[in-house]
């Protein structure tokens, strides 16, 4: 049962209009955390609203905790929770009086006063949605979405337009939904959360998956990783490559500043680190410079993700 | 929290659990909402009382109040089954609780009975209040209360459904626009305060013809001069109620 993937999607195809949002999309998600990662308009939003039975597919299979979420939506709405990317909340309800309401409507919800404490809404008070702080909206869009006790949560954008305090607690509860056995699905543009929070990424550009994997897999898939340091100029750059690993690159940029390419780790370092003592060369200024997702995006696409 | 807390035991609450619930929410927020009460409570409340104890407008032979009290339980009827529910639901489909509702275990037939039922308990309300400040003015009711109660649900149904049809095809705002307009007019045009006699014969025929028309009709034949049951009224306001709540069914569109 844990080996059953949460999400498999084949050949997904949704067209408004003439416009074609996704295309040929195909994604398998594991139990656990996994990001949708991709610019605005690659299709992320119409993917996991497809998911959760808005959209009706124009071709492909989508199976959901094994179910078709359009014939099957009555079995499948109770085990998921979906965190939509704005409103969703009666304009003039307040903040406890909306969570207390989905909460009753699923068999076994979660305490509501706890969860309110959690995210910190307890100081909404008497508050009406429509006159809540956007952080706050946003966490009661995500308390929403995990009262239920789903087995798998969809979060479209969690963290957008989220202050650095809010993000993390945020990203905290999200660890917690999957330390407990709740898998994620969470759309989002950018890096550092896919990077830090997932288990798995898929990158969706134009509509289809270009690349799926964990953040260190996708980041080792890429460009080698480079090591620089600053020294006297003119160092023997070929005795420095003898004690390297095979697949190294060394080579002296501009006078004084040299560059290490190759898979760089703590044994490399360190290699770098006792020639330049064995040669009497102080290493000034020595960075590492690891491939991010944002290097593997713009590889793959020509194209910085927020342009 | 401890761990443990978040783990999965999904499932949704008993049918008829979630319907009340969903039902006494919609309500909630009907009575919390100042334009709805004006709409649902203050006018016609305003109209009965100011009419009834002011000679305004000439409401033929007998007293003022058994003219008026069956229009303004009509008018109370589409208050809350059309303007009201087509602004609220509007601005629902707009802000998204619509969806967010379809992703949750309640089924949207499910949705649609907890608003009808949302409706029906507003009625009750403001016919409870409108019934018993009639009476202080001096009402005398005739009839058959089942013919009332008949009169009043195929007319709610006539009202919700083109009240929902308007929700889930226009724009909130001009959802709003034109319930308002749509319920000034009907005030005026549909037999509500002003007797449809003293609008020209080639309107008269059309504007008996409007929901409004045939349940104030109706219900002041039953409630002022005793008639068993009025056919030709409940007629139109069943075929209004097929119409509306057809389209409705077909057009409707929940983003």
């Amino acid at each position: 049962m844990e080996s059953e993937p949460v999400l498999h999607l084949t050949g997904l195809v949704k067209r408004y209009g003439n416009k074609t949002a996704v295309d040929g999309l195909d994604l398998t998600a594991a139990p656990g955390i996994t990001a949708v990662l991709g610019p605005n308009g690659a299709g992320k939003t119409t993917t996991i609203e497809t998911c959760e039975g808005y959209r009706r597919p124009d071709a492909g299979t989508v199976r959901v905790l094994g179910l078709d979420p359009v014939k099957q939506a009555s079995a499948l709405r109770p085990r998921i929770g979906v965190m939509l990317q704005s409103g969703g909340v009666y304009s003039g309800a307040r903040a406890d009086e909306m969570l207390r309401h989905i909460a009753k409507l699923h068999a076994h919800p979660l305490d509501v006063n706890a969860l309110i404490e959690r995210l910190g809404l307890g100081s909404c008070g008497r508050t009406t949605y429509r006159r809540l702080s956007g952080g706050q909206q946003q966490r009661l869009a995500l308390a929403m979405a995990v009262v239920g006790r789903p087995e798998l949560v969809f979060l479209d954008e969690p963290t957008a337009g989220l202050d650095p305090q809010a993000r993390r607690a945020t990203w905290d509860l999200v660890r917690d939904l999957r330390s407990d056995g709740v898998s994620v699905i969470l759309t989002t543009h950018h890096m550092d959360e896919a990077e830090q929070l997932s288990d798995d990424v898929a990158i969706v550009d134009a509509g289809k998956v270009i690349a799926q994997g964990s953040p260190e897999q996708l980041c080792r898939g890429g460009a080698e990783n480079t090591l620089r340091f600053t020294g006297r100029p003119g160092l023997d750059v070929a005795s420095l490559l003898k004690a390297l690993p095979a697949d190294s690159a060394a080579a002296e940029l501009t006078p004084g500043s040299y560059r290490v390419a190759g898979k760089i780790d703590p044994q490399l370092l360190a290699t770098v680190t006792s020639w330049c003592a064995q040669h009497g060369v102080m290493p000034d200024k020595i960075s590492v410079e690891r491939h991010t997702l944002e290097d593997v995006f713009l590889e793959l696409t020509g194209r910085e993700l927020r342009g | 929290m401890s761990a443990g807390t978040y783990t999965p035991n999904p499932g949704a609450a008993p049918l008829p659990r979630m319907i009340a619930t969903q039902a006494a929410l919609e309500t909630k927020m009907l009575l919390r909402n100042g334009e709805q009460l004006l709409l649902t409570v203050v006018i016609p409340t305003l109209l009965l009382v100011l009419f009834s104890s002011v000679d305004i407008v000439d409401t033929g032979s007998g007293k003022a109040v058994d003219f008026l009290t069956p229009g303004i339980l009509a008018l109370a009827v589409m208050s809350t089954a059309f303007t009201g529910q087509a602004i609220a639901t509007g601005f629902e489909r707009r802000y998204g609780v619509l969806k967010r509702l379809g992703a949750s275990p309640l089924p949207r037939w499910g949705l649609m009975a907890a608003k009808t039922l949302s409706v029906l308990v507003t009625e009750i309300l403001q016919v409870v209040l409108l019934t018993v400040i009639a009476f202080a003015l001096g009402w005398s009711p005739h009839g058959n209360p089942f013919a009332v109660l008949l009169l009043l649900i195929l007319g709610t149904a006539a009202f919700s459904g083109l009240g929902l049809l308007m929700a889930g095809t226009l724009k909130a705002e001009a959802t709003l626009a034109a319930a308002n307009l749509v319920f000034l007019l009907l005030l005026v045009g549909g037999g509500v305060i002003v007797p449809l006699d003293k609008f020209p014969d080639a309107a008269q025929s059309v504007l008996g013809l409007l929901p409004i028309s045939a349940l104030s009709d109706g219900l002041r034949d039953v409630l002022q001069h005793g008639a068993s049951m009025p056919w030709g009224d409940l007629g139109i306001l069943a075929v209004w109620a097929v119409v509306g709540l057809g389209a409705a069914g077909r057009f409707f569109r929940w983003e």
